[in-house]
């Protein structure tokens, strides 16, 4: 089971907003879902690290890319060619 | 030479996000025919939001490849097709920009997440479209729409300009109102693409014919048990039995990897999607996040505003599957089984060519239907396993129940999309 508590723990970390008022529908149904996963508790193997895709790179060969204003066009309020963020600190 | 053209047909089942006010076409094997394109494939110069108000006002720099190879085809691009907010829905509902509504019956989901392409071919705004499809969001409303949609082998088509969801399993697909016109849009987009890490180089698709005498069709249990409509599942077994009457053998089987698959799916790309959609936060694109504030207040206001509900707990879910203490239960729990999902139909396609069966195990919800989250995960049961799996599938309209469309789903092995199409069209045109 998991508790209010924990799904608001992973709201702040992944900075997903849920409200007060939201916190209990989604523990609700988080709980139904994860007791649906639970049936993969029977599938054997898997104990480990993860199995799945590996990577295959590709030669790192410089080729031509998009411009500093095709890549500026979409953020807000670029500032001498930077693109702007919320403050640090 | 470039000619052009003007759109001005209503748009009543809201198909479309955004419609091209003058649209250009060229000389190709598709001069002149009208594509619409879901809103999660790369559009240069055309605002693409994944049906979220996330990404809104967003407008690519770039083309994805198939883009690309339909310009050069000649396509006629119409526009933008709705869709489920980052393609997460089985009825279109969940995108920022209102529901689409089923030109079957406008009091239906088209299903989802490719509802908006489906409905624009159904009603004649387009004649092709192009979807994408993760866990049967191209098969789902081709079903539920009465049309014809592919999910291609996974590495088949390029997904260079496909705004992410789960990498792992998505393809783009060719949704048509018959096979001839699916087979042609998919023989435009399948090819190699050094910008898609997973493209494969295969020959290029042959010519469809309807060939299906002497095939072998397995036909698993698991696809017409629990949870599958009756009327659906008889509605299937006649089109199945149409196969055997045109010369195809049946051979029934089982697939006792089913009762994982859908956890297995839904772990997998939950995982992904918390990782994929970590990038959205108004800073290089999409909505404008609030400067002043720290920046993760800035973030999660603006993620709580501009994802809808369904995306949030997509993100939450997977992000809790993936944390330390829990990968080992749920995601590598969920590979474990993805691999027995890969033997199954290894086994299967050594003793036989097709594998058939219902697409989905109900007609069109009711807008509004949907209930609860994991209500809606099941009607994905019979579309996940060709994601997880990475084979080609099809869903051919194959009659009705309730009145409404059904559609028979044809899976393949990899790279057998030539086999699966053939056999399709075979049992549209009802030869041989």
């Amino acid at each position: 089971m998991v508790s209010e508590e924990d799904v608001a723990h992973i709201a702040a970390i992944t900075d997903v907003g849920v409200d007060a008022s939201e916190l209990k529908l989604f523990t609700g149904q988080f709980n139904a879902i994860l007791e649906y996963f639970d049936i993969l508790d029977s599938v054997e193997g898997g104990n480990g690290e993860p199995v799945g895709p590996t990577n295959i790179f590709r030669e790192d060969v410089v080729v031509q890319s998009l411009s500093q204003e095709d890549v500026l066009r979409n953020s807000t309020d670029p500032e001498d060619g930077f693109i702007r963020a919320p403050r640090v600190i | 030479m470039e000619k052009t053209f003007t759109f001005d047909r209503p748009d009543p089942c809201n198909a479309f996000i955004k419609i091209c006010e003058n649209i250009t076409y060229g000389e190709g094997p598709l001069s002149g025919i009208s594509v619409g394109i879901k809103d999660n494939i790369s559009t240069s110069g055309i605002e693409t939001t994944c049906g979220s108000h996330i990404l809104q006002g967003y407008i690519p720099p770039y083309n994805a490849h198939v883009v690309t190879l339909l310009r050069s085809a000649g396509a006629a691009i119409v526009g933008k097709t709705n869709m489920d907010e980052f393609g997460m829905g089985t009825t279109t509902e969940t995108s920022s920009f209102g529901p689409t509504k089923n030109p079957v019956d406008p009091t239906r989901a088209p299903g989802g997440s490719s509802g908006g392409s489906a409905a624009a071919v159904r009603s004649g705004l387009v004649r092709l479209a192009l979807g994408t499809d993760t866990g049967g969001s191209v098969r789902c409303p081709a079903s539920f729409c009465g049309i014809v949609g592919l999910k291609p082998t996974y590495g088949r088509v390029s997904r260079y300009g496909l705004i992410a969801y789960a990498n792992s399993m998505e393809q783009i697909g060719p949704m048509a109102a018959n096979v001839r016109d699916c087979a042609l849009l998919y023989s435009v987009i399948a090819g190699y693409d050094p910008r898609d890490g997973t493209s494969v180089d295969k020959p290029a698709p042959a010519p469809v014919s309807p060939v299906i005498a002497g095939k072998k069709i397995g036909v698993p249990a698991e696809y017409f048990g629990e949870g599958v409509d009756p009327a659906v599942a008889e509605t299937v077994t006649e089109a199945i039995e149409k196969l055997a009457d045109l010369g195809a053998e049946i051979v029934p089987c089982t697939m006792p990897s089913m009762k994982y698959a859908l956890a297995a799916y839904y772990v997998t790309s939950m995982s992904e999607a918390s990782s994929n959609l970590g990038r959205y936060d108004g800073v290089r694109y999409g909505m404008a996040p609030e400067m002043v504030q720290p920046w993760h207040e800035a973030f999660s206001a603006i993620r709580r505003s501009g994802f809808g509900e369904e995306v949030r707990r997509r993100i939450l879910l997977g992000s809790f599957a993936l944390s330390a203490g829990y990968q080992g239960k749920y995601y590598a729990k969920a590979q474990a089984a993805r691999q027995m999902v890969r033997d199954d139909f290894a086994r299967l396609f050594a003793e036989v060519d097709i594998i058939a069966g219902p697409t989905m195990p109900t007609v069109a919800f009711r807008l509004g239907e949907a209930a609860d989250p994991l209500s809606m995960y099941l009607a994905d049961i019979l579309t996940v396993p060709a994601n997880l799996a990475g084979i080609p599938a099809i869903s051919v309209p194959c009659g009705e129940a309730h009145d409404l469309p059904v559609g028979l789903q044809l899976m393949g092995r990899h790279f057998a999309e030539d086999e699966i199409l053939s056999a399709a069209l075979a049992y549209e045109e009802g030869s041989a």
